[in-house]
């Protein structure tokens, strides 16, 4: 195959680092590790062929220095960079300085990080391929008679707002026209007061919201998907358990879902692994595009397990000129996964960060059990990045023995002796709402505001 | 009178105003309450309040603005009042 990637950097750390450099010595691809001060010593860096130091521990004077991992790409020889998540991945200006270098950067190219990468740019294309989206006014109301109009299109609840507010300052939910009648007039006024201006946004109100996203993968030309994930259990926003497939779907919302999310690839021509994220609205029974992610994702494994398709492989082989291996009907969906983000973070303590050495590494293992990692027994957690630690990924047959599965490796897992989110979890597996699915994007946080953990 | 030396908790890197454009916290000769934000210390991209334990003046700052820092460490002194 012409144009396969024969020298890869790795421009980024921890586990996604060692899982990237297992997938390219997987295909012969020899390997270079950045590392900053503080990672020289980091497994990434044990088991590649070549590292090369790009700066001070601070991410900003390292990892997001685009001039110094530039010159490491310079320096190194290679051919390709693969990003992985979080730092330079979605930044286009960074893909483009490595297309320019001569190298491949393993992700979509430049033009399209900076139209899918953009929400309100997305959120135009999503509309263009006729892909859902959060149903609101199309600019801002200036009348109650309007606002009734589209509240009743759109159906109750609503949430409104000033149009000149910034962030959730002001939101008011509605749920039924006479609650409307009364709060439009009342908003604009309190807007008034506030901006200097009445005009009011109105959104569909999503209840109880879950986070559903697609997982799909493009050679520019065909993209096919690899079915859905859901990662409803969130604090601060960021994910901490997710599962693929998702627990609320029906099998007809499934296939529009997944449909959904391959056309609106199909429509930008889209190149690699990419995740589309939507939320899903239980009560209109509807799903919403709300953004897309170019790159590959923390939860990535959920769907190699269900799918038997190693997602960075595919990755390796697209940026190297390759079609995609596999068409649709080749995909198929086989048991429940579930991945958890074990953290060096007290649960105890509110999450505080607990950086610091892991003398103790107990791995689980067993049937489908998997253990993503950038760290073993004798490392240290530096201060300086994000907290996770590693993944653990189990399968079973359905969810039930998903989460069984689970709370056994949980049992086996031990990680010391700094603090770590894996007694949250303990709990979590045990769960009455998790076991039935009965969960929200705001389900994690009510129920640690009630709950004390035990320690 | 007694001078405190207020230290850090956690590692990671100090920084001695609330933004890169704002004036640091105190300065020497500032008055000082117990429960007051003095530093901040960046530790797995959260940032945590170093507070002062007790009322008085403030005396300086020992570290050096964005710098790395590690548990025990001084941050600064209080002239307890």
């Amino acid at each position: 195959m012409t144009g396969a990637i024969r020298k890869l950097l790795i421009a980024n750390r921890g586990e996604i680092a060692v899982r990237i450099i297992h997938a390219a010595k997987k295909l012969g691809i020899s390997t270079v590790q950045i590392v900053s001060e503080a990672d020289r010593e980091m497994l990434a860096a044990r088991i590649a062929d070549e590292v090369i130091e790009v700066g001070p521990p601070a991410a900003a004077k390292s990892y997001l220095n685009v001039g110094n991992v530039l010159e490491a790409l310079r320096r190194s020889g290679a051919d390709a960079l693969h990003p992985g998540y979080g730092f330079l991945s979605e930044n286009a200006e960074f893909a483009r300085a490595v297309t320019d270098l001569g190298c491949i950067f393993v992700g979509p190219d430049a033009e399209t990080i900076e139209r899918m990468g953009d929400k309100v740019n997305a959120r135009r294309a999503a509309i263009e391929a006729g892909v859902p989206v959060v149903p609101g006014s199309d600019g801002r109301l200036d009348d109650p008679q309007a606002a009734l109009k589209l509240a009743g299109e759109m159906g109750y609840p609503v949430m409104i707002k000033a149009a000149a507010g910034g962030g959730g300052r002001g939101i008011r939910v509605v749920r039924n026209a006479d609650e409307l009648a009364t709060a439009v007039p009342q908003a604009m006024a309190e807007a008034r007061a506030a901006f200097g201006d009445d005009g009011l946004y109105m959104e569909a109100y999503i209840e109880d919201a879950r986070h559903i996203e697609v997982q799909i993968l493009g050679d520019g030309e065909t993209v096919v998907h690899l079915f859905e994930r859901e990662c409803s259990l969130q604090r601060r926003r960021q994910k901490v358990w997710e599962e693929a497939p998702a627990v609320a779907l029906s099998a007809e919302m499934r296939s529009e879902l997944c449909a959904s999310a391959v056309r609106l690839a199909q429509s930008v021509n889209y190149r690699g692994a990419g995740t589309m994220e939507y939320l899903y609205d239980p009560l209109r029974k509807a799903f919403y595009f709300i953004e897309m992610n170019t790159r590959i994702q923390v939860e990535h494994p959920v769907t190699e397990m269900i799918t038997g398709i190693d997602l960075v492989r595919e990755m390796l082989l697209i940026a190297g000129g390759a079609k995609l291996s596999m068409a649709q009907e080749q995909i198929h969906c086989d048991g429940h996964a579930i991945e958890v983000r074990i953290n060096a973070e007290d649960p105890a303590r509110n999450f505080l960060p607990s950086p610091g050495p892991i003398d103790r590494l107990q791995i689980p293992n067993g049937e489908a059990v998997r253990f993503d990692t950038g760290f073993d027994a004798g490392s240290r957690v530096p201060p300086y990045y994000d907290s996770l630690i590693g993944k653990l990924i189990v399968k079973g047959g359905s969810r039930a023995e998903a989460i069984e599965r689970l709370g056994q490796a949980l049992e086996e897992l031990d990680v010391g002796p700094i603090a770590t989110t894996i007694p949250l979890y303990r709990t979590l597996a045990r769960n009455a709402d998790i076991l039935d699915g009965s969960v929200s994007t705001q389900w994690l946080e009510r129920w640690l505001s009630d709950k004390k953990l035990a320690p | 009178m007694t001078i405190k030396t207020i230290e850090a908790m956690l590692p990671g890197v100090i920084y001695l105003s609330s933004s890169p454009d704002a004036a640091p916290f105190k300065t020497a000769g500032d008055r000082v309450a117990a429960g007051e934000t003095v530093a901040l210390v960046e530790v797995m991209k959260s940032f945590l309040p170093v507070e002062a334990d007790a009322d008085g003046i403030f005396l300086g700052y020992s570290v050096e603005n964005e710098s790395n820092i590690e548990p025990g460490e001084t941050v600064c002194q209080i002239e307890a009042v």
